[in-house]
Parts: structure tokens; sequence; C-alpha cells
């Protein structure tokens, strides 16, 4: 198996999301309707709109835990044959930390699993300021500090396509101001970007795309 | 294969960390042992003819307890949806747990049972062939389990309404355990006969197991 699957900086063959007609329901409510839209590399995108406009759905879409009723999702890029949730870091509401594992254990393990080097953990860490919190169970940490934690693991392991979902939530101003950073950077370097986010993250290039609620039946 | 066991090591850890579970099998494998003497009364051979079927039953009740904490912390704290980014098939994840799970909490209680063997006046002749058949046919209650694990996430308090889906399954591996110990202890039947088909049972279940158990994941997950 291998394990590096670097962003192609190759300009001719610009990986690309694509999402085509995509129509997908939530416990009987159509939530999205024939939706359209496609992210190049060196985009950021963010999504807003009205709580239960379809933000979180249209994520979990896209890395592949919900299956639309119709349209399509796809990745065109340099490592064609891996399935599109591999080569996407997602990072929900949740933060996906054990709370009996050390900050540290947590971090190692996600760079392990995820197919990134160890190597980047410490300076990942060090970006989020957990460094001096590394030793320390994660169910100690606050809610900001699980956040930035959380977001950490986007550098554990080089993946092209972002999918965040409310990344800044419990952020204080100067972590915010980390996190545009670096998703700045992952722009910058041909990396793509998708964000559900109710406030302004202050990156320095996006579009934004707002979802409205779909019609049908209530 | 490094993401599996990397995997496999953190669910370890967590176990080792946690403790509770195991612990938890253990005392309630050696209270509920410790009870039969008492409710049946002090009669030993008796004791020693039916020590074989209760210490495998008394086994997968004690094993059932732990069955519920496969996932649910990790389908809490969305874990699952990240492990789901990962180079792994959902099939070899539940695999990774369920094999973390045999190492944390069926095998404490493989060794456990031996020494409950005594409080059972279990023949001496019997105490290899217990300890080969646990090991042999334990791996499918953790594999097994993983189904009924994965199936009753969103169910809160699911710990009962596991037991009833899991049960049924454990039967085969009863059976065949339980006559492999009694070929030993009250011959005639066919020990090497017994031993394969629950080795059979276990191969199977390392399959079915991980298949189903990855279905119901991707449907919590969505």
């Amino acid at each position: 198996m291998t394990d590096e699957n670097t962003i192609a900086p190759d300009r001719a063959s610009r990986p690309r999301l694509t999402v085509e007609g995509l129509a997908v329901e939530r416990g009987g409510r159509r939530v999205l309707t024939e939706l359209s839209f496609s992210v190049e590399a060196g985009e950021a995108l963010l999504l807003t709109g009205p709580n239960g406009a379809g933000k979180t759905t249209l994520l979990k879409t896209i890395a592949g835990f919900i299956r639309p009723l119709s349209g399509r999702v796809a990745y065109s890029g340099a490592a064609e044959d891996r399935p599109l949730a591999e080569r996407a870091h997602y990072v929900g509401h949740l933060n996906g930390l054990r709370a009996t594992l050390t900050v540290e254990e947590n971090a190692r393990f996600w760079a392990e699993y995820l197919g990134g080097s160890t190597g980047h953990v410490l300076a990942a860490l060090e970006r989020f300021g957990l460094a001096s919190l590394s030793a320390i169970p994660a169910g100690y940490l606050s809610a900001g500090q699980k956040r930035r934690l959380a977001l950490a693991r986007l550098l554990f392991a080089p993946r092209p396509l972002w999918l965040l979902d409310e990344p800044s939530s419990s952020l204080d101003a100067r972590s915010t101001a980390v996190l545009a950073s670096v998703l700045d950077e992952h722009v910058e370097a041909g990396g793509i970007v998708v964000a559900a986010t109710h406030l302004p993250l202050g990156l320095a290039r996006s579009r934004e795309l707002r979802l409205g609620f779909a019609a049908g039946p209530a | 294969m490094s993401a599996f066991w990397t995997l496999v090591k953190r669910d370890l850890l967590i176990a080792a960390r946690e403790g509770g579970a195991t612990g938890t099998a253990l005392g309630f494998y050696l209270i509920v042992i410790a009870l039969m003497p008492l409710g049946l009364g002090p009669d030993m051979q008796l004791l020693s003819r039916i020590a074989p079927g209760v210490l495998w039953i008394g086994l997968l009740l004690a094993a059932l307890l732990s069955l519920g904490r496969m996932f649910d912390t990790d389908q809490d704290e969305g874990v699952l949806e990240i492990l789901a980014t990962g180079p792994l098939p959902m099939e070899l994840v539940a695999a990774a747990k369920a094999l973390a799970h045999w190492i944390s909490s069926c095998l404490p209680l493989a060794i456990l049972a031996p020494v409950l063997g005594l409080l059972l006046n279990l023949e001496l002749a019997a105490y290899p062939v217990l300890v080969g058949t646990v090991l042999a046919g334990s791996p499918a209650i953790s594999f097994l389990g993983s189904i009924g694990a994965a199936l009753t996430l969103r169910s809160r308090r699911g710990g009962l309404l596991i037991a009833l889906l899991v049960l049924p399954l454990y039967i085969p591996t009863l059976i065949f355990g339980i006559s492999a110990i009694s070929a030993v202890v009250t011959p005639p039947g066919s020990l090497g006969s017994s031993l394969l088909l629950l080795s059979a049972v276990t191969i199977a279940s390392l399959v079915i197991g991980p298949i189903s158990a990855a279905a119901a994941l991707r449907m919590q997950l969505s």
C-alpha cells in the first residue's frame, strides 16, 4: 500500500471536484435538488445558507457517506485509481478524538491510519498551538482545543480535497487566523477546500455557494 | 495492511487504558460460575458432568457484556466517519475492531476458564480440551458479535438487543465446543470431528462477521 499521495503540481491535469445534478433526500425530505457545481484545484468554496439548507448533507454526500438519489460526485485528478473518500480529509461536527488517549496518541493514530507520516504530527500540533498539551488526555481539552486537534489532522497526511463542516466553531480569533492561513496555504499549493460555514473564515480567495431550501414535500 | 494493525493497536491501547470492559467480563464470569455450586448443591458428580456446558455458557454471556462497546464510543465521537475516509474498506475496519475485542475480552476469559473449571470439579483430562475449544471457538464470539454491535449502534441501551441478536448465532459454537469436551469426559464421542467443526464455524464467522458488520456500519454513517 503506497503512503504517498502528494498533490500533483502538474498544471495540465488540474484536479477538479465536479458535482452534477445532485439530489439527496434525508428522512423523507428532499434536501438538495439538481445541485451542480465544480471546484478546481487551487480554489476554496464556502457553503453558506440557513440551518437545514443541506450544507452538512452535501459534504457527507461528497465524502461518500450518503448515497444521493440522483446525480454524481466526481473527482478527477492525478491519482485516479483511489476512491474519492481516500483523497479527502473530512472534518465534521464531531472531532473524532478518544477522550482517554493523549493528544499525541490521538494525533499519531490518525497520522498512521490516514497514511501520513508521523513526522508531520509534531509540526502540525505546533502549528495549532497544541505542542505543550501533547501529553494530556484529549478528554481534558477545552472545546476549542479539541477543535484545533481535529483540524491538525488536515496536516498529518497530504490529501488534496478538504471537506470541512463549520471548521471554525468554538475557535478563538487567533486560532481562526491560524486556520485561515492553513487553508490559504493548501489552496495556494493546488488543493481544494470545501467548507460549510456561518462565520467568515478570513480566506484570501474564496467563492461562495449559497444553499437555499429545496422545494419539495415537507 | 499497516493501517489495519494501527487500528488494532489503538483499540488495544484504549481497552488497556479504560480497563473496565475486560475487568467487568472477568468478574461476571467468576461470579456466574461461583454461583453454580451454590445453586445446585455440593454434588461433585453432577457438577463435573455439567461443567463443560456451564463454563461455555458463562463465557458466552461474559463476552457479550463488552460487545456493545466495540463501536459505540467511536460512533459518538465521529471516529467512524474518519475511519471511512481511510485506506481500509469498512469490512477490514470491522475485522480490526473484532480482533481487538477478541484479544482484549475473549482471550482473558479463555485464560480464566480452566481456573473456573476447578470450582466445578472438571475432570483433569478435560482441561486441555477446554482450553483448546475456547481458543478455537471464541473468535466467533467477537466476529459474529460485531454484527450485533454494529446493528444496534443507533439504539440507546442496545445491550439487551445485542444479546437477542447475537446469542442465537453462537449456538453452533456452543454445541461443538461442548461436544468436544464431552467426548473426553463422557466417551464415546469424537473429539477430532467436534474440534474441526468448531474451527469451521470460527473460520466462517471471520468472513461473515466483518462483511455483515460493515454493511451495518455504512448504514450508520449516512
